[in-house]
């Protein structure tokens, strides 16, 4: 356990490198490839006058190196500043944009994850045969489809054509959402769908040769009691990691589906951002997101050595 | 581990089995690549993929080189005429045919596969073989350098990098003159740049594996140098990862054309499948599916064969594999 904890500690101080690394690499992006914003911002023609000023507010007449910091600080104090479009405060907007996004995105998560490993669990437990065939050819056909297309086909049959769910838009409080996350959330579990049973798939499989499988058909159990109690069990720790690494995401929304569904979650911050050459919050979210995702594998490394005592982490 | 695999390779090689023999001279024959080519002749799925693929290459050659589909700009009918015998995709909202569009827009999906590997396999091969073959502080800058990459989403660096090329449009029309199509250069280079990380990860973990191997300690034995043992020796023997992840890479770039073209960082002065489908936002409500239809199928056939020529390349180069995905 002491190895553990050193392991740990370990971990958290390579946090910092990474950190300033994203911190670096989103610097070099915005402040030092892309091009001069203060242009994009006021027009053509600008006085001489006003570009000082822009400059001035957007911290842009501090010196590289001092840009950098500033990120770096951002990083840590999740102080992002207000955003060049709206002039709202960027963590506030974070805050406004989260609820919506995790509205969509939780249940689409469970529901998908769910789903895949029940259908994963009958593709093993048939491997070989015609139902494993057939729903291994179904998820790569799936996989071979761009997923605007499944928006656009859901769209305009569920919602326009036969009216099953809100075309657009979205309203706050608990029953009303639902109206208007259904749609996306069904979309988003017929997406994940392919990649996740193929995946799941695999883990279960890599589980089903193993000699304690041997063994327990050789004491004679069932098939059906060696793959829920034995094979499925061992095979949740891949599973379970797997699916830890992906919660960080689950907070960033989706950037396609809230986009298109006029759902004001993160992801369509992000694409009005976009259009709008909304650089703070451009940055603000990446940095979010790699925050996110560096804490959360480490959290993903930790849950393998609590469920499975057979690994040790050095 | 590996001394017992010698030790039995050693005496498989001496049995004095006369059948034994003969299997030794077969296997002989046959080349590690040769070997791979009549594995994957077994399968005829992956055939038939692999056909597909060659046959849009050559479409996608052919409309490139202007012998294709060159008149897609060309205005045939109404507009949006729906599917007939005239026109079997109808025609968009200019009257210009939708079966030559998708014909012409075969020319992006291939080449933006083909770009965005050649951007990142010399990245992903490069840093990773230096990674897992010189380890220490090369290793652990490399992984610190890829960690870091892929610390960000990859939508959201691919979107970032697209969208900041875009900005530079008057710079680069100046260089490459006012035709040049900055919307498929900034796809090629956005997507090139975030594709490299997987690549690097999987090269580096093969690298290390081969370095402590025997050939590599008998090249080290013979005098050979570093270049010469990482390029003549070790770099051979992974180039299976490389192919494969090729497949998978270009369904991938091929899929996030659609994405970007929807994000409005798409390719704008020729037709390809994700502005084709990125046009029927509109088009739907008005009955118009035609264009859509059209680029869908089109992309499905290839992203299809190239799934399954990804799983055969892998289960026919790297056996152990097999079966996992």
């Amino acid at each position: 356990m002491n190895g553990n904890l050193n392991y740990i500690i370990r971990r958290l101080i390579y946090l910092i490198p990474v950190l300033l690394g994203v911190c670096f690499l989103i610097f070099i992006l915005f402040n030092v490839v892309a091009p001069d914003p203060v242009n994009m911002m006021l027009g053509k023609h600008p006085t001489a006058d006003q570009i000082i000023e822009v400059r001035e507010q957007l911290g842009l007449n501090k010196s590289l190196p001092a840009q950098y910091l500033d990120i770096v600080k951002s990083a840590f104090t999740f102080d992002f500043g207000r955003s060049w479009a709206t002039k709202q405060q960027i963590s506030t907007m974070f805050m406004n944009g989260a609820i919506p996004s995790l509205t969509l995105t939780i249940p689409a998560f469970f529901i998908a994850t769910f789903s895949s490993i029940i259908f994963a669990v009958i593709v093993a437990y048939f491997r070989g045969k015609g139902v494993d065939l057939f729903i291994r050819v179904t998820c790569i056909a799936m996989m071979s489809i761009s997923s605007l297309v499944y928006i656009l086909v859901f769209q305009y049959f569920l919602a326009y054509k036969w009216g099953l769910f809100e075309i657009s838009g979205y309203e706050y409080g608990f029953p009303n959402f639902l109206y208007y996350v259904s749609l996306p959330i069904l979309i988003w579990v017929v997406l994940s769908l392919g990649p996740d049973i193929r995946f799941y798939r695999t883990l279960i499989l890599d589980e089903i040769y193993q000699d304690y499988v041997r063994t327990a058909k050789a004491k004679g159990l069932s098939e059906r009691t060696i793959m829920f109690k034995h094979v499925l069990r061992n095979a949740m720790i891949p599973i379970v990691t797997y699916t830890v690494v992906q919660l960080p995401f689950l907070l960033l929304g989706s950037l396609l589906l809230e986009s298109f569904f006029s759902i004001p979650g993160l992801g369509d911050m992000t694409i009005s951002a976009l259009n709008a050459s909304d650089f703070p919050v451009l940055k603000a979210m990446s940095i979010v997101s790699a925050v996110a995702y560096i804490i959360f594998t480490l959290i993903q490394d930790i849950v393998y050595t609590v469920v499975d005592p057979r690994i040790k982490l050095q | 581990m590996l001394k017992q695999n010698t030790i039995n390779d050693v005496r498989g090689a001496m049995s004095p089995s006369k059948k034994a023999d003969k299997i030794n001279t077969v296997l002989k024959d046959r080349s590690l690549w040769l070997d791979a080519w009549h594995r994957l002749k077994q399968d005829k799925i992956a055939v038939v993929s692999l056909a597909i693929v060659l046959f849009y290459a050559v479409v996608g050659l052919l409309s490139a080189m202007g012998l294709l589909a060159a008149n897609w700009n060309e205005v045939v009918g109404p507009s949006y005429a729906p599917p007939s015998a005239d026109y079997w995709f109808g025609t968009d909202f200019l009257g210009r045919s939708v079966s030559r569009k998708i014909i012409s827009g075969t020319q992006v999906a291939m080449s933006v596969g083909l770009i965005s590997s050649l951007i990142a396999i010399p990245i992903g091969v490069g840093l990773g073989a230096c990674a897992g073959y010189f380890g220490k502080w090369v290793d652990e800058a490399i992984v610190w350098f890829y960690t870091t990459f892929s610390s960000i989403p990859s939508i959201m660096l691919l979107m970032s990098i697209a969208f900041i090329i875009q900005k530079f449009q008057v710079e680069i029309s100046e260089v490459f003159g006012a035709n040049f199509d900055i919307g498929l250069f900034a796809v090629f280079i956005a997507l090139g740049l975030t594709s490299w990380v997987g690549l690097c990860r999987l090269i580096r973990g093969e690298v290390m594996k081969h370095k402590n191997r025997e050939y590599v300690q008998a090249a080290d034995a013979l005098g050979a140098g570093h270049t010469r043992k990482l390029f003549k020796h070790i770099l051979p023997n992974v180039t299976h990862i490389i192919i494969i992840n090729t497949s998978l890479q270009f369904q991938i770039a091929i899929k996030s054309e659609v994405i970007l073209s929807y994000l409005g960082l798409g390719v704008s002065g020729q037709p390809s499948w994700g502005t084709m489908i990125n046009d029927a936002k509109e088009e739907l409500a008005r009955g118009v599916y035609w264009q859509l239809l059209g680029a869908t199928i089109a992309m499905f056939v290839v992203v299809l064969a190239f799934n399954i020529l990804g799983d055969a390349l892998r289960d026919a180069l790297d056996p152990k594999l097999k079966g996992k995905s």
